[in-house]
């Protein structure tokens, strides 16, 4: 200790500079702990923004404005007889005759030029549909209340140009408007008109390539974690087949979309934008999710209960399946849902494999063109049209609350099934 | 017979073997004195399985073998011999005509196809009973086999467990299947890539335009693939403004969240940290390009500085607000591994709990943190769909955040989707940009995972 000398008079800490000293310490405590809240506020609140921008914009595509055309049929252009519309032919009958035209004809009738401008181009669909279902209207004159055109949707909300927000007020003050809820928004597919546009076609390709993807990561991801975890003997396979699942769980997602292209639609030249191809493509990026949560739900039943079965004459494989399955079975539920929830939001590998095509009709199976919903999001968000905005922001609003559903259960299952042992 | 058929013969078969199996067991262990090796449901289990896995592995290998067959048979008939001999048109024609035998398509544009239909549809109901045929018999022969071995003492439980391993272990390899797979595809096509683009090229040039040109003579008709202006995009986005953000926020969220706040707060706060996890990229991708890049353009015009309408600034912002939940639980998993006792003597010695924290905790987490924040590097590099959406497509070398830049993941995107053939060099290119980013991913974590193991073993 040469050179240090230790000054053996006590520190005076009630003398001005060491006050001065203590404050200034107390109040970088403060600054610190007011930076690292600061922290966290600005990530809940970008939370908190993101939600409420995609809410104020969204909310509004849940709404539909409705115009009030009368059409006259027996005076208008379209030929078609009550009584064809009976039985077999009724398909056929309606498919022949030319709705779109006479819609389009009574609304310029009603609402002078231009006026067929005013609808929907998809809503001669739903005068089709109510003459199927009531073919007596042809025989009169009666108002059809259709969904406008999202041009001039955009005047309901307050966004068009002058001369078209005037002809609404007009037609307004007429009482020709009313609004309300777009069933068809959730019943519809994609449309290239955003007033017309529906999620369900989308809905049903994510709900199709996830059933995909359940039914093939959940049983592989569950039997490799057991195997790793029960039965793996330690040699350079097994490391092998660790490093891989450790290894795949990081790889960024658009590989894995490379892989599908590259595998299973040039190679084993599966259907392209399938929710087959989509779901196996997700099930291999969900699988190593799956087999991590499985291995920690398996490690945490204690080895007594191994110990107590095979005390009584159990088998090494109803060891596990009659009772280390079953009780690390919560924990691997839990895993499979937040992977699950993972893959629903997935759209990059999905793009690889083909599936933003234009899909007008709900996919009748797992090997029909396809699209899902991040991706129909996605779409709609390249779309120049104004009223697409309202439609993305509602797309997203409802992936969102599927989103928050599934996590939810995650929750519900850990918090009810968890057990410390 | 059409395949649903087929399957559910085969499972009511499977169900017949497992119950009268049971039951034969069931009487061959009655009687006075006698026992038998394994309970009655594995007996039925073990018929059961013999019934069905020969036969379900020969319709798969028959499924991929018939359609050689029929096409073998069609040919080998008169209605052939009338076909071209150039092969491009002749399999158009057997294509054709094999859709229209299956009521795929509805009429020909072919005639020759027309005429050969009728062999197809016969050819092909013929191999399809055959299959069903000995898809049956080898279902009967299995379980007859393995009925013939049902005894007292016979270990059927064994048989079965041993099946059960195997299914299990097949499990576990298709992981390195699909490594492999992934490892392959990528080379294999990164490969024909660089054997017309030079790898040195692709690796150092400075200029990224791949749109081949339509005709030979137009200008820059064959593409120019030099990638740093990819590489630098990347970097520039995910590893630089995304870090810019992500670093302080996560670690001070973490920080906060373990060191300061209340139970009921903590409890509050960190489900909603993790919540910007769990928020799909293509909705980040949303908001980017739709909330934040106007803003951030009007920010750039009004510090005079040149900026487009998509920016490297408004989709790396947002990337880092996503990668906060992921730094933050590695800083907080790594402060949390700081021994009790480091933290007891400073406190001890009289300084602040901020004192304690920046002085004592986060150098002594600073492996945790820093492989954390590699690994947060890795993901951010590898998300497509917030730079797809907001940082734009023009490949430019620029350090200017305003401006639009384009990274390797939204190159990816832009070559592979569209219309185009196979093999062109710019789809290949897609491939050698995903090995590239496939290699740098991994290596960054290697290299973060043994950082944080090297350093947890440090406190163990």
């Amino acid at each position: 200790m040469d050179g240090l000398t230790v000054d053996p008079t006590p520190t005076d800490w009630g003398s001005n500079d060491m006050r001065k000293r203590i404050a200034r310490r107390y109040r970088s405590e403060k600054r610190f702990r007011a930076v690292g809240f600061a922290a966290i506020a600005t990530s809940v609140g970008f939370l908190a923004f993101l939600l409420i921008t995609m809410m104020s914009n969204g909310l509004a595509g849940f709404v539909e404005t409705r115009i009030e055309v009368p059409i006259d049929f027996p005076k208008s252009s379209l030929f078609l007889d009550p009584a064809s519309l009976k039985g077999d032919g009724a398909r056929a009958a309606l498919a022949a005759a030319d709705i779109e035209g006479s819609v389009a004809e009574a609304a310029e009738a009603r609402f002078g030029p231009g006026g067929a401008n005013l609808v929907s181009e998809a809503a001669w669909l739903r005068v089709r549909d109510l003459i199927a279902e009531n073919p007596a209207l042809l025989e009169g004159k009666s108002i059809f209340s259709l969904p406008v055109s999202g041009d001039f949707d955009l005047a309901a909300k307050g966004d068009a140009p002058p001369p078209v927000e005037a002809r609404y007020a007009r037609l307004k003050s007429e009482g020709a408007i009313s609004r309300g809820f777009n069933f068809g928004f959730m019943s519809g597919s994609d449309a290239t008109d955003p007033a017309a546009v529906g999620i369900w076609g989308a809905f049903k390709g994510s709900l199709l390539t996830m059933i995909v993807t359940i039914v093939l990561a959940f049983p592989i991801g569950v039997f490799s974690a057991l195997y790793l975890e029960e039965y793996a003997p330690r040699n350079r396979w097994t490391d092998l087949i660790e490093v891989s699942i450790n290894n795949l769980a990081a790889v960024p997602s658009i590989i894995f979309g490379l892989l599908g292209l590259a595998v299973f639609l040039n190679f084993m030249h599966l259907p392209r934008s399938a929710p087959l191809v989509g779901g196996l493509t997700l099930a291999l990026m969900t699988m190593p999710v799956i087999v991590i949560a499985g291995r920690n739900a398996i490690k945490s039943v204690p080895p007594s209960v191994r110990d107590a079965a095979l005390g009584v004459g159990a088998s090494p494989v109803q060891v596990v399946f009659h009772h280390v399955l079953p009780l690390a079975l919560p924990g691997i539920l839990t895993g499979t849902i937040i992977g699950m929830a993972r893959a629903l939001g997935e759209t990059a590998p999905l793009l690889m494999i083909g599936m933003r095509a234009f899909i007008a009709t709900p996919p009748g199976g797992i090997s029909e063109p396809a699209t899902v919903l991040p991706v129909q999001i996605f779409l709609w968000s390249d779309e120049v049209s104004h009223g697409f905005i309202e439609k993305t922001s509602a797309a997203i609003i409802v992936l969102l609350l599927f989103l928050l559903a599934m996590n939810g259960l995650a929750i519900y299952l850990r918090n009810k099934f968890e057990r410390t042992w | 017979m059409p395949g649903f058929a087929l399957l559910f013969l085969l499972a009511g078969l499977g169900l017949i073997a497992w119950l009268s199996a049971r039951a034969r067991a069931v009487v061959l262990g009655k009687g006075e004195g006698l026992r038998l090796h394994s309970v009655p449901a594995y007996h039925g289990w073990y018929v059961a399985l013999w019934a069905l896995v020969p036969a379900l592995l020969f319709l798969a290998i028959w499924q991929m073998i018939a359609p050689g067959l029929v096409t073998d048979s069609v040919l080998s008939s008169p209605a052939a011999a009338a076909l071209p001999a150039d092969a491009m048109s002749r399999s158009a024609i057997l294509e054709e005509a094999r859709a229209l035998a299956s009521g795929e398509l509805a009429g020909a544009f072919n005639p020759q196809s027309e005429s050969l239909a009728p062999a197809f549809a016969s050819a092909g109901r013929y191999y399809g009973w055959m299959g069903t045929a000995l898809a049956l018999l080898l279902a009967f022969a299995g379980g007859a086999f393995a009925w013939t071995r049902l005894r007292r003492d016979f270990r059927a439980r064994n048989k079965v467990e041993r099946v059960v391993m195997i299914v299990l272990l097949t499990a576990s390899l298709i992981a390195i299947l699909t490594t492999l797979g992934i490892v392959l595809s990528l080379l294999f096509e990164s490969l024909r890539f660089f054997s017309r683009v030079s790898p040195l090229e692709f690796l150092f040039g400075l200029t990224w335009s791949p749109q081949t040109a339509i005709r030979a003579d137009q200008a820059g008709s064959s593409g120019a693939f030099g990638a740093v202006p990819l590489f630098w995009g990347t970097i520039f986005i995910g590893a630089i403004i995304a870090m810019i953000v992500a670093i302080p926020l996560g670690l001070m969220s973490a920080i906060y969240l373990t060191q300061y706040a209340h139970k009921t707060a903590r409890a509050l706060l960190k489900p909603m940290l993790e919540m910007l996890a769990g928020i799909p990229t293509v909705v980040y991708g949303y908001f980017a390009a739709l909330t934040l890049a106007p803003w951030v353009r009007s920010l750039g015009v009004a510090l005079g500085i040149p900026s487009s309408s998509e920016s490297a600034l408004a989709a790396g912002l947002v990337m880092g607000v996503m990668i906060i939940p992921f730094v933050s639980s590695m800083a907080d998993d790594s402060i949390a591994a700081v021994p009790q006792s480091m933290r007891d003597g400073s406190l001890a010695l009289g300084a602040t709990t901020s004192e304690t924290i920046r002085k004592v905790l986060v150098p002594a987490a600073l492996p945790g943190v820093v492989g954390g924040v590699l690994l947060a590097v890795s993901r951010a590099i590898g998300e497509t769909m917030i730079v797809v959406m907001a940082a734009g497509l023009a490949a430019n070398l620029t350090a200017n955040p305003f401006d639009s830049v384009t990274t390797v993941t939204a190159q990816i995107v832009q070559l592979l989707t569209g219309d185009q053939e196979f093999d062109s060099a710019k789809t290949l290119a897609a491939f050698a940009l995903g090995l590239v980013l496939f290699l740098i991913t991994l290596l960054l974590n290697v290299v973060a995972l043994r950082v944080v193991k090297k350093y947890r073993e440090a406190y163990e």
